[in-house]
């Protein structure tokens, strides 16, 4: 590789915005180890031919709707989870967090109580006993040093200790807020989902051809228009799909609000990491720490702040699943909930070893989790199966992060 | 080379030590603009407290350190990166999961007000930067550190001090790691720095890189230093036993004004 010659490169540069050029680049860089969203999209192709061959059921209209829904929570959990990995950290208390903000906004919107509020005021400070937490735990990785698996693992206990105690007596609380109840539960109305869907797609065309003009016209390596064009046209014909799936489905047609939300949440996710200095400085702080601290970055700033993200996203998620089951019970937070979460990153292609992935793995990654627990449902599998299925994944993923890792190593140096 | 006479970087009796260990004693030390200055010594004569001084990793407990003949405290490495000291470590402090252009301008990324990146300028700027130092080896400037040679990343390191418009870049154990066509692309490199009116501290063992490139030579020896040698007027058995027993003979040494 360092052997070029200066010709083969001028030569290389001329053309590298060709359709050629680049299918041939991108090709190079599967064969060095980056394989991008590549095994995610056979993942999903596989799945959803597997278990439409099994039953009618699962690739239908509500069935579609219905999955936004179950996926939601642990997708937007999943979000938090790729910003700690990313920084080569782990939050095991993501699981019992997100109880305790299901807890907390119960709680604040219980009906002739002295606390009781608007529902936004709860979710408000759902999100913000998330934080609270994330910020104890990520000062005390950052400061003190204990290793994050050991904090969080504390946390964990803590928390689940917590929804114990604050529901001890009664076991469970309802919620009759309709705000919060909305949450997971309203679906928009079929002319609101298409100006969603247009409005996705007009935002996803003018980043990428913002892009594509500031480097032209900075005279940079711009990438092939042609190529632009047809990414923008499949992730809006994506959107426009989705919506009009939704608008079929019955009893009640229309994109649910959730769906919205979590689509949202990894965007802004998205932006944050890839688009933002505090993005770039979380990537390097899970690349190579040291480096990050000689070029002056905040190491420990950073660590707390990703804490904190996680602790937000987990509350997020938690307050939509207990929206869900318009309430909250001794069981919340608990179950599989932390291991579908981290398992929704690492399938999205997240890397255990920090440093690299990217936000918009959590969707996929909680799409394959929620198709798996949608489909082994429908189709009548045990618990079982599907515990051994997403196992089986989970190991195939990180198996694969490790050996592209080494791969991608080796074609260095 | 056009040395200016004034050292741009100036250590006078600099002394640092950790609990019992004295790590360095009353050094002296300059480099000047323009040239290339070689530090040796060896293992546990004080180059890596020194760099690690002047870099503000660690604080001095007595002496001066003189910025452009100004005294200046450092305090860390921000301090130094304000002066135009830039330090290019031996395990090279690149990350490895970003790309070329993300670690030459990491911590110090061009954004807007809203924290938002600017990429043209950036991958503008690293392009031009590399080719100003004639690094033509690197196929594309968005591909991962970890995807480059032991040289290529040493450029990029190297690279990153001239970005920045340092005045003195400490370049420790560059070629340690490198191959033959590496450490000669490396020396070039470091040549090609000094010539840009830099001023270039080489740290390093192997006394055919110093020769090669170097103009003058500091010896430290057990956190002392030994002298200044004038590369045009010594030979490398005269520096490796400055740097095994100490000065021989002191009239053939230069010392510091």
């Amino acid at each position: 590789m360092s052997s070029a010659a200066p010709a083969e490169i001028s030569a290389a540069a001329e053309d590298q915005n060709s359709i050629g050029a680049i299918l041939r680049a991108r090709w190079d860089a599967i064969k060095s180890g980056d394989v991008g969203s590549l095994p995610v999209i056979i993942g999903i192709i596989a799945i959803t031919l597997f278990f439409t061959s099994k039953s009618s059921i699962f690739f239908s209209a509500v069935n579609f709707q219905n999955l936004i829904g179950q996926m939601a929570g642990v997708t937007v959990i999943a979000v938090g989870v790729v910003f700690v990995l990313l920084i080569g950290e782990i939050d095991l208390s993501i699981g019992y967090v997100s109880g305790i903000a299901g807890v907390t906004v119960a709680y604040f919107q219980q009906a002739g109580t002295g606390h009781h509020y608007p529902g936004l005021v709860a979710l408000g400070l759902a999100i913000s006993v998330g934080l609270l937490i994330g910020l104890i735990q990520g000062s005390v990785v950052a400061f003190i040093g204990v290793p994050s698996f050991v904090v969080t693992l504390a946390g964990l206990l803590v928390s689940q200790g917590l929804i114990l105690q604050i529901l001890g007596t009664q076991g469970v609380i309802g919620i009759q807020d309709k705000q919060i109840n909305d949450i997971s539960n309203y679906v928009l109305t079929k002319n609101t989902g298409w100006i969603v869907a247009i409005v996705l797609t007009a935002g996803l065309a003018a980043a990428a051809f913002g892009s594509y003009f500031s480097r032209l016209r900075a005279g940079l390596p711009t990438g092939n228009l042609i190529l632009t064009v047809v990414r923008v046209a499949f992730f809006g014909g994506l959107a426009f799909a989705a919506v009009y799936v939704c608008n079929k489905a019955q009893p009640r047609p229309g994109l649910p609000l959730v769906g919205l939300i979590f689509v949202f949440i990894v965007v802004l996710g998205g932006y944050v990491a890839s688009r933002t200095t505090f993005g770039r400085h979380v990537y390097a702080v899970g690349g190579s720490a040291e480096a990050a601290r000689r070029s002056g970055i905040n190491v420990k700033l950073i660590r707390i702040l990703v804490f904190m993200i996680s602790g937000a996203m987990a509350a997020m998620g938690g307050v939509i699943l207990a929206s869900r089951l318009n309430g909250i019970d001794l069981t919340a937070g608990g179950g599989s909930l932390l291991l579908d979460s981290i398992s929704a990153a690492v399938i999205g292609g997240v890397s255990l070893f920090g440093g690299r992935g990217r936000v918009s793995g959590a969707l996929f990654g909680g799409l394959i989790i929620g198709m798996i627990a949608n489909g082994i449902d429908i189709v009548g599998y045990s618990d079982a199966i599907k515990f051994v299925t997403t196992g089986v994944i989970l190991l195939a993923a990180v198996t694969l992060d490790t050996v592209l890792r080494r791969r991608q190593a080796a074609a260095g140096r | 080379m056009n040395a200016t006479p004034t050292p741009i970087l100036e250590l006078r009796g600099v002394s640092k030590s950790f609990g019992s260990v004295q790590a360095l004693q009353s050094v002296d030390f300059e480099v000047r603009a323009g040239e290339v200055m070689a530090l040796v010594g060896d293992n546990g004569a004080g180059k890596s407290t020194l760099i690690k001084c002047v870099a503000g990793i660690n604080s001095i407990d007595d002496g001066q350190i003189l910025f452009d003949g100004k005294p200046v405290t450092i305090h860390g490495p921000k301090d130094a990166a304000k002066l135009g000291i830039e330090v290019v470590y031996q395990d090279l402090a690149l990350a490895d999961n970003l790309d070329v252009v993300q670690n030459m301008f990491l911590g110090r990324e061009i954004h807007d007000p809203l924290f938002r990146l600017r990429e043209a300028p950036m991958e503008q700027r690293t392009s031009e930067t590399l080719k100003s130092l004639s690094v033509t080896t690197i196929r594309s400037v968005r591909q991962p550190v970890a995807t480059l040679s032991g040289g290529q990343r040493q450029s990029v390191a190297v690279a990153r001090a001239v970005l920045w418009n340092n005045r003195v870049v400490f370049l420790d154990e560059p070629t340690a790691a490198l191959g033959v066509a590496q450490t000669r692309q490396v020396l070039d490199l470091v040549k090609r720095l000094a010539e840009q009116g830099l001023a270039v501290v080489l740290v390093s063992h192997n006394l055919v890189d110093v020769f090669e490139v170097a103009t003058r030579i500091t010896v430290l020896r057990l956190g002392r230093d030994v002298g200044v040698y004038e590369r045009s007027k010594t030979n490398e058995q005269e520096i490796v036993e400055a740097i095994t027993f100490g000065a021989p003979t002191p009239e053939e040494t230069e010392v510091v004004a």
